[in-house]
């Protein structure tokens, strides 16, 4: 409740300090618009459905690349840490993918793809899946091995021990290499869609970047604005349960 | 089944340990960790291995346990040989090992859930009434990093006991605890091998402890690791590990220690 306050609080100073220094007319309008002009903008583009269909657009992109992200690179980062051959190979592999700036991955996309929805997933998965593999793999050798041999003298064998402890027990880096392959997937999306127009969709990447050719300020801020909220509603969403649910068992907790 | 019944239909030896040798190679040496080990331990009996650090006690417990193999010799249970950890031997480590992404009671059900002819609801009963036996039924739904030391050891304890093992092996359990908690565990150990008879193999490198808790002590002695001597000590139970009684029995396993450890200098000593 308090720290509710503290939020909308320090959110209203923002505001109210933007709106001061749009009245002392140090940069054109066209530049900075007044907060009522970027709200009228995102009035506007509710009511007339651009906004609502492109945030459906990207958040259907990303989540659909990111939760294959998911469903790929746990498993392949539980197979690199138990065979040498996998970390060898794709080990090595994806510590060297993982360096490579995802924007990197689009001219590549566009090529393969074009102009299509699988390009956008390419660009998704490609940005997301490298962390979260190297995550899983890095999760599941931090486990103290007294762990499995514990579950060993209780009768817990191969698949067992993999599903039921080394799993959960590395959960904390999971969770965490979910996060950042998150931020990552995020990022090379709104990349891809503001660098490629693709015409199955418009996503919010498209709207930003139409808002500069129409040289439309308070567009491109506005735009911005629900790109932040739809980034902090998912980590509310996405991450805050688990962060919860890990620190609560770990004892991990910070107040 | 009555604790009667489960011990008409078993053999005398429960475990057999028959001339293992161990040696562990590492880059920089080969250590002999264990050399020629011989040793017997009948149904129901508690066994305490003594000795100072390195001189194997965690490997032969490991050995029996069936987590790691021997080099030369074998083990056997109930006449069958080890090759593997099984439910019948089951184990507590010096670190309590729980699970901390699981709550106190769900550890206690971990090996429960691995007995497929368990109902869920028969699970959840036998792990409540093992906590209750280590005075924790209240503490079902915390988690791990809530409990003090000696609470851990208690639920580990309650987790090992849980599948109904014959045997329990226990690798200096109390070693991490302080003298009064310790003092505890000591009591309720003693009374859950009375009341459930387990046959209980425990390390340690504490002389009075041993002596306080087992049937029977063995001490070894390091580079290489091998059995001195063993000491029978017949006191009554439960025993109470400041009594005079158990202090001369510490105190002649101590001389023997030291004239083990350093026979050059109690051979010009005496
Ligand atoms: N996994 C291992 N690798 C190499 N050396 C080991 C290993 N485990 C034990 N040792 C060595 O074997 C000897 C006996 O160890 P251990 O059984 O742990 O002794 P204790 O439990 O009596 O302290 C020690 O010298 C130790 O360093
Ligand atoms: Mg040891």
């Amino acid at each position: 409740m308090k720290r509710g306050l503290v939020v909308c609080g320090f959110a209203v100073l923002m505001i109210a300090s933007w709106e001061i220094v749009c009245r002392l007319k140090i940069w054109s309008p066209v530049l900075l618009p007044n907060p009522l002009a970027v709200g009228e903008y995102l009035a506007q583009a509710i009511r007339d459905g651009t906004l609502w269909q492109a945030t459906l657009v990207t958040t259907k992109r990303l989540l659909i690349g990111y939760f294959l992200s998911i469903l790929f690179g746990v498993p392949l980062g539980l197979l690199t840490a138990r065979f040498k051959f996998a970390e060898d190979t794709l080990g090595v592999l994806a510590l060297g993918l993982q360096t490579l700036p995802s924007v990197c991955w689009i001219p590549l996309a566009l090529l393969w793809y074009g102009q299509t929805e699988g390009a956008m997933l390419f660009v998704v998965i490609m940005g997301s899946l490298w962390s979260i593999l190297i995550a899983t793999d890095n999760g599941v050798r931090t486990v103290p091995p007294i762990y499995a041999r514990a579950a060993s003298t209780m009768g817990s064998k191969n698949f067992h021990t993999w599903i039921k402890v080394i799993l959960p027990a590395s959960l904390p880096f999971i969770v965490s290499g979910m996060k950042q392959g998150w931020g990552f997937a995020w990022r090379s999306l709104m990349a891809a869609e503001i660098y490629v127009t693709i015409l199955t969709g418009f996503g919010l990447g498209h709207l930003l970047h139409y808002g500069r050719e129409l040289n439309a300020m308070d567009q491109v801020i506005g735009v911005m604005l629900v790109i932040i909220t739809i980034g902090l509603l998912a980590d509310k969403i996405l991450f805050s349960p688990w962060e919860k649910f890990l620190h609560r068992r770990w004892g991990t907790a910070r107040n | 089944m009555t604790i009667e019944q489960e011990l008409a239909n078993v053999t005398p030896e429960k475990l057999t340990v028959e001339h293992v040798s161990k040696w562990f190679r590492t880059r920089r040496a080969t250590v002999h960790a264990l050399d020629d080990v011989s040793l017997t331990v009948r149904e129901g009996e508690f066994v305490c291995l003594v000795g100072p650090s390195g001189c194997g006690k965690s490997t032969l417990l490991n050995i029996i346990a069936g987590l790691e193999s021997p080099d030369a010799g074998r083990v056997l249970a109930d006449g069958k040989p080890v090759t593997g950890p099984g439910r019948e031997r089951m184990v507590m480590f010096q670190e309590s090992a729980l699970f901390p992404w699981l709550d106190v009671l769900d550890n206690v059900m971990f090996g429960l859930k691995l007995k497929p002819q368990l109902k869920n609801q028969e699970r959840r009963e036998v792990a409540e009434f093992y906590l209750k036996l280590v005075g924790l039924e209240k503490f079902a739904t915390a988690n791990i990093h809530e409990l003090s030391g000696g609470m851990k050891q208690r639920v580990a304890l309650a987790r090992a006991l849980a599948p109904n093992p014959r045997v329990l092996l226990m690798d200096e359990p109390f070693a991490a605890l302080d003298a009064m908690t310790r003092e505890q565990l000591y009591g309720d150990i003693q009374q859950i091998w009375a009341k459930r008879r387990k046959t209980i193999i425990f390390v340690t490198h504490n002389v009075r402890e041993a002596a306080c808790l087992g049937d029977r002590v063995v001490l070894f002695s390091p580079n290489p690791g091998r059995i001195q001597e063993q000491f029978t000590v017949d006191l009554p139970r439960p025993r109470d590990i400041n009594s005079v009684e158990l202090a001369k029995h510490s105190t002649e396993i101590m001389r023997a220690l030291k004239r083990h450890l350093r026979p050059e200098i109690s051979e010009v000593a005496e």
